[in-house]
């Protein structure tokens, strides 16, 4: 009789031990999926400041055609990807980075351009943006570590295994240029 | 590496239960020694305890702001400070971005409050804002952040009540013993003989002892949690050298924070009075500065595990990061 509670005491243990475990898993996907969508919102953010940012430079320095362009063309290529994975997106969005990149260096050339308060708004908005992309990506990755350390991880991998829990993706920068980003700071 | 808060808890929770026996013992020698019952004076200790916490678990958060002055901005007011409260609460996973306050104060210092993250304030003087570069912000910002996702305010104001009603106790207890002479005297059973007067004697050190005892357990949990603070910052900016460099600055004033006091001194950034009154380093809320701004300096990569490395080179290799922070790092 005695054997049989001891039994079943263990089979309950381990049965809470697993819904844990479970519960961890999920609660860890669910944190990978908003760090995720923390990135979107600084990627969106960063769409929706370069049209201004666009047109305040234009109207100083018209003859440099090429550079927006180039910027607008990068804008709309990461447009096309965002509903993609973290490995096309990074791509297209280290693109952009480098044009806008290439837009202040521009701008630099142009004392009275910086010395308009719009453009300087409108540079601080870039900057903080640029920093908020790097941040959210910084959490991003470490939480998308932790969750895949524990899908890969001894116990935790046999409920991961079950449950069908997938390694998320790193959001890696491929785009050569972004790892020594263009420095956007003119102060 | 984002996982100090679990172990954290276990430690406070130590902290926590060992000042509240102090205030218990308190409670019970002025019970038996004025009430001749130690209930009597276990539930005046809780009494105390208790309206203290209420005042600061629902008060704490305006009473500082409201006594050191300050005033709540929004973006328009300085985007540049605002955005990177924001950046760093991006970097830390803070779920909501605090509000920020500006105290009119030539003096250079930042704190931060709020019980827990959802519900946390930021604030710097105009002094330490006119004399920081965006960098170094960044990692004044990101120390006080580290507070809020350490759940260092939670802690400290926890801690700072039940010193407060250790001290506030023994204070008038052993005034009343003074003055009053006791009434043990006119008790029935005077009688009791050299047993009872050395339990008095016991009694009375413990009255004196308490407060100090209490105060250091109260400074060390502080100093550790500074140190702890400097390693977040790293960690969220990956840039040590912004809060070493902000430190520096921060040390080089000796303007004091107008309307700081004993009890709030803990959540700023540097100790707000200044060197004189950090006699010795064990006596002091903050651990000196140039000590920080060296480990800072010393960290061979942004992680706690380094920060861990940098401190145990000055500490003959103690630690100071939770084990479970560093091994997720």
């Amino acid at each position: 009789m005695l054997a049989l509670w001891i039994i079943l005491g263990i089979i309950v243990l381990l049965l809470l031990f697993f819904i844990a475990m479970y519960n961890g898993l999920v609660g860890l996907r669910n944190q990978v999926k908003n760090a995720w969508a923390q990135i979107d919102v600084q990627l969106k953010r960063r769409y929706d400041l370069i049209p201004n940012l666009v047109e305040t430079v234009k109207g100083y320095a018209k003859h440099e055609r090429e550079v927006f362009e180039n910027v607008t063309q990068a804008r709309s290529a990461a447009q096309q990807v965002v509903s993609s994975g973290p490995a096309a997106r990074a791509q297209a969005e280290g693109g952009l980075s480098q044009a806008l990149g290439r837009l202040f260096a521009v701008a630099e050339a142009y004392p009275d351009l910086k010395a308009n308060q719009n453009f300087l708004a409108l540079q601080e908005e870039l900057t903080s943006t640029e920093n908020k992309i790097s941040f959210s990506r910084q959490f991003y990755n470490d939480t998308v570590l932790r969750f895949n350390n524990q899908t890969q991880m001894f116990p935790s991998n046999i409920i991961a295994g079950m449950a069908g829990f997938k390694a998320a993706e790193f959001f890696e920068v491929t785009v050569p240029e972004e790892k020594n980003p263009p420095k956007v700071s003119f102060t | 590496m984002w996982e100090q808060i679990k172990s954290n808890r276990f430690r406070s929770a130590v902290l926590v239960v060992f000042m509240g026996i102090l205030l218990l013992a308190i409670g019970f020698v002025i019970g038996e020694y004025f009430l001749r019952s130690y209930l009597g004076g276990l539930a005046i200790a809780g009494v105390v305890w208790a309206i203290m916490s209420l005042i600061a678990f629902f008060q704490g958060d305006s009473i500082l702001l409201g006594v050191s002055g300050a005033r709540k901005i929004s973006k328009s007011d300085n985007p540049v400070l605002f955005n990177v409260v924001e950046e760093i609460s991006i970097a830390s996973g803070l779920p909501k971005i605090p509000d920020v306050y500006i105290i009119n104060d030539p003096a250079l210092n930042a704190f931060s409050t709020g019980r827990d993250p959802n519900k946390a304030t930021v604030a710097i003087t105009s002094g330490l804002l006119e004399k920081l570069n965006r960098d170094e912000l960044q990692g004044v910002m990101a120390h006080e952040i580290g507070h809020i996702k350490n759940r260092d305010v939670l802690l400290m104001s926890i801690s700072a009540v039940m010193l407060g009603a250790i001290v506030i106790l023994s204070w008038y207890a052993t005034r009343v013993m003074f003055w009053g002479g006791g009434r043990r005297s006119d008790r029935r059973d005077s009688g009791g003989g050299g047993a009872q007067a050395i339990l008095m004697i016991l009694g009375l050190v413990l009255l004196i002892l308490a407060p100090i005892f209490a105060q250091l357990i109260y400074l060390a949990t502080s100093r550790k949690r500074e140190y702890l603070a400097d390693a977040s910052s790293a960690l969220y900016t990956r840039y040590p050298e912004g809060l070493a460099s902000a430190l520096e600055k921060l040390g080089a004033s000796s303007v004091q924070v107008k309307a700081a006091n004993q009890a709030t001194a803990p959540m700023y950034i540097i100790n707000p009075f200044g060197k004189k009154r950090a006699i010795n380093d064990w006596m002091s809320t903050h651990p000196p500065i140039a000590e920080r701004v060296r480990i800072l300096r010393a960290m061979g990569g942004n992680s706690y595990a380094d920060y861990e490395k940098a401190y145990g080179l000055s500490h003959k290799g103690q630690g100071i990061v939770p084990k479970s922070a560093l091994s997720n790092g």
